[in-house]
């Protein structure tokens, strides 16, 4: 399996990264809300020349029923290239793919055929119980210490929840990654400072409390995840634990600087309790203690009750529930993603602490119910959900279904799934790709968008 | 003359060493690109040898120590198969381990890095064959503890020399004027030379 020359889609430093060739191919994940045929990984043709284009070219099907495959990601990427721990013989060619209700974890291979990725390896619940003690498998990482996978739940379905490491090249299950988790319990995303030998994770919810969906009652009592955690990346020890207030509930996903040298991130929460707002937070280095700084407030838009799913329908207003969030390459620009109000955002985040909004499209959206140049039904549903950012920065694709159990609370008729495409002006501005629109096969909801050599949520690097 | 080829290969053994973007020079040029000063770079390169050397030295020293204790043939028989195993070790589980020391690293945690990476990759061992050698040829026959220990630490002081010169011609080339681009193609499988090397060391050994 290794190789004599580092694999070309490693990158020393996010500058050089970003200057990596066009993807043809989008990995996607599809998932069946039923839980009655087997999920899948789609291949989508991305490249604009193909006779394919904007089409599924390829699927591998789950060998079981009910995995709800979300987030995934690969064996190897850019961190192999580190200084300290170096690695780079090793091939970016396995999409590890977890099962979140399952626990289950998938190893795909997606060589010799990218367009036909073929399951090698499945890891059953039971040996990352026993080995782990985790289950409820969320994001996957690689970084220096193999692969990274975190886990919503202990094996019994209980608070704590945490990460666990897999070996990059066997994939057998090492074990717990962490020595001291001082207060942390709730778990959604991690990711890391390389250049500053610091781990972050964000907090969720414990399983009962999703995953027949959202409880109001746990949601209005603030007990939902809040917090930030902030960790020694190499003596696994937690730090510092940063809570947002009982305003803020569902703190989630966490973008960091991809220059190692910058100190600085953000991370979207959800929803305040206050008046259904959704915000973006930064964190940063404040002296020797990590700080975090609202930088973003995103509003509720009023709306008609009858318009409304019962959720919202007592506060007569769109939440726009900003549940994904992705940085471009060059850490400039930051896309937003409103599952509830439709929108698609685009912010100027040079200055970190003042963004500027740069561009706005509008898709789908619970009232919104928005359409595309490329679709047969002309009002959509679900609304802008996984964001994935070409190398580059040029292109944007975007799915628009968020979990199983709560896209029905929110669009009670139920999601019929799509992915779309952002092309990117050079100093800012999105607008759809017109000859772009996968209208999902029913049966499935896409979710997280991998990007074949990588993307600007897959690799992290250690070289400014 | 016949004491040239071992030292020249003890030399050699430190210039391999210290090309190998794994052993340090690497590690150098990253922090002084993330501290923005050319003189991290430099300030660097002085654990990074020492801990390489202590290494080298410490695992002589314990080897020489219990080949002293074993008549000459079992103690290389020995010896050979303690180089051949932490290389099929290496080959099979050497990407397998805890990083203990990252981007934030101090000057200590540096020289700890070091020492680590030679220990775990068996630089020390790598140098036996060539210091036996010198050994013997010093006092025939026998291995004499008192005579073997200054010779090992000369050959020490020779290859962190040649190590400490390699790497730091390599850290100043990357840094002033190559750039790190150079790694994506420049940067050959050493993991995959340096087992070799081991198990050349281990098969020396036992036909010596």
């Amino acid at each position: 399996m290794a190789t004599w020359r580092p694999d070309p889609s490693f990158y020393p430093s996010p500058r050089m990264a970003a200057k990596a060739p066009k993807e043809t191919l989008a990995y996607v994940a599809a998932f069946d809300p039923e839980r009655k045929r087997p999920d899948a990984i789609a291949v989508v043709d991305v490249d604009p020349a193909s006779p394919s284009y904007s089409q599924i070219v390829g699927q591998v099907d789950m060998p079981n029923v009910g995995d709800e495959l979300h987030h995934f990601g690969w064996n190897a990427c850019s961190s192999c290239l580190c200084p300290n721990a170096p690695h780079p013989h090793v091939e970016r060619r396995y999409l590890v793919v977890p099962g979140l209700r399952s626990s289950r974890l998938h190893i795909i291979d997606t060589k010799p055929d990218p367009r036909n990725p073929k399951i090698v390896r499945v890891i059953e619940p039971s040996e990352i119980a026993e080995k782990a003690n985790y289950s409820r498998l969320h994001t996957t990482h690689c970084g220096p210490e193999g692969i990274y996978i975190n886990a919503l739940a202990d094996r019994d379905g209980k608070a704590p929840g945490g990460i666990f490491l897999l070996d990059h090249q066997s994939f057998d299950v090492l074990g717990q990654w962490e020595m001291d988790r001082g207060p942390q319990k709730l778990a959604y995303d991690f990711w890391w400072h390389l250049g500053h030998d610091t781990l972050i994770t964000s907090e969720w919810g414990t399983p009962d409390t999703f995953e027949n969906g959202l409880v109001p009652e746990v949601l209005l009592g603030s007990k939902y995840g809040r917090r930030l955690h902030f960790w020694d990346l190499h003596k696994r020890k937690h730090l510092q634990e940063i809570d947002f207030g009982e305003e803020h509930q569902l703190v989630f996903e966490l973008r960091p600087a991809h220059d190692p040298t910058k100190a600085y991130g953000f991370v979207g929460c959800v929803i305040s309790l206050k008046d259904l707002s959704a915000s973006i937070w930064t964190w940063y280095r404040d002296g020797d203690r990590w700080a975090v700084k609202k930088v973003i407030e995103i509003p509720a838009e009023p709306a008609d009750p009858d318009l409304l799913p019962p959720v919202l329908k007592g506060f007569s207003a769109v939440a726009p529930l900003v549940t994904d969030i992705d940085l471009s390459m060059d850490d400039r620009f930051l896309y937003v993603s409103c599952w509830g109000t439709g929108d698609m955002i685009q912010y100027d985040v040079s200055d970190p602490f003042a963004p500027k909004e740069t561009g706005r499209v509008r898709i789908g959206g619970i009232v919104s119910r928005a359409s595309h140049p490329k679709a047969k039904n002309g009002a959509l549903n679900g609304g802008p959900q996984m964001v994935e950012i070409s190398r580059d920065g040029k292109r944007v694709y975007f799915t628009n279904s968020l979990y199983g159990a709560i896209d029905p609370q929110f669009y009670p008729e139920g999601i019929d799934g799509w992915m779309v495409k952002l092309d990117v002006a050079d100093g800012g501005g999105i607008t759809f790709d017109e000859n772009f629109f996968v209208d999902w096969p029913k049966g499935h909801r896409p979710h997280q968008v991998r990007l074949e050599g990588g993307d600007c949520s897959s690799d992290s690097y250690c070289y400014p | 003359m016949t004491t040239f080829w071992p030292w020249l290969s003890i030399a050699a053994l430190g210039a391999f060493h210290g090309i190998n973007p794994a052993m340090g020079w690497l590690f150098a040029v990253a922090l002084g690109l993330h501290r923005q000063d050319r003189r991290i770079v430099w300030l660097s390169l002085a654990p990074i040898a020492a801990g390489h050397a202590v290494s080298a030295a410490l695992t002589l020293a314990v080897v020489v120590t219990f080949g002293a204790a074993l008549e000459p043939h079992s103690f290389r028989l020995v010896a050979a198969l303690l180089i051949l195993s932490v290389a099929a070790y290496g080959a099979l589980y050497g990407h397998r381990h805890r990083v203990r020391v990252g981007m934030r690293a101090s000057m200590a945690g540096l020289g700890l890095w070091s020492f680590l990476m030679a220990t775990s990759h068996g630089a020390g061992l790598m140098l036996l064959p060539a210091v036996l050698s010198l050994c013997v040829a010093d006092s025939p026959g026998d291995l004499a503890i008192a005579g073997s220990l200054p010779v090992a630490l000369a050959a020490v002081a020779v290859h962190g020399a040649a190590m400490l010169a390699v790497v730091a011609a390599v850290a100043l080339a990357v840094f002033e004027w190559l750039g790190l681009a150079a790694l994506r193609s420049a940067w050959i499988n050493f993991d995959r030379l340096w087992t070799l090397a081991l198990g050349a060391t281990g098969i020396v050994l036992l036909v010596q």
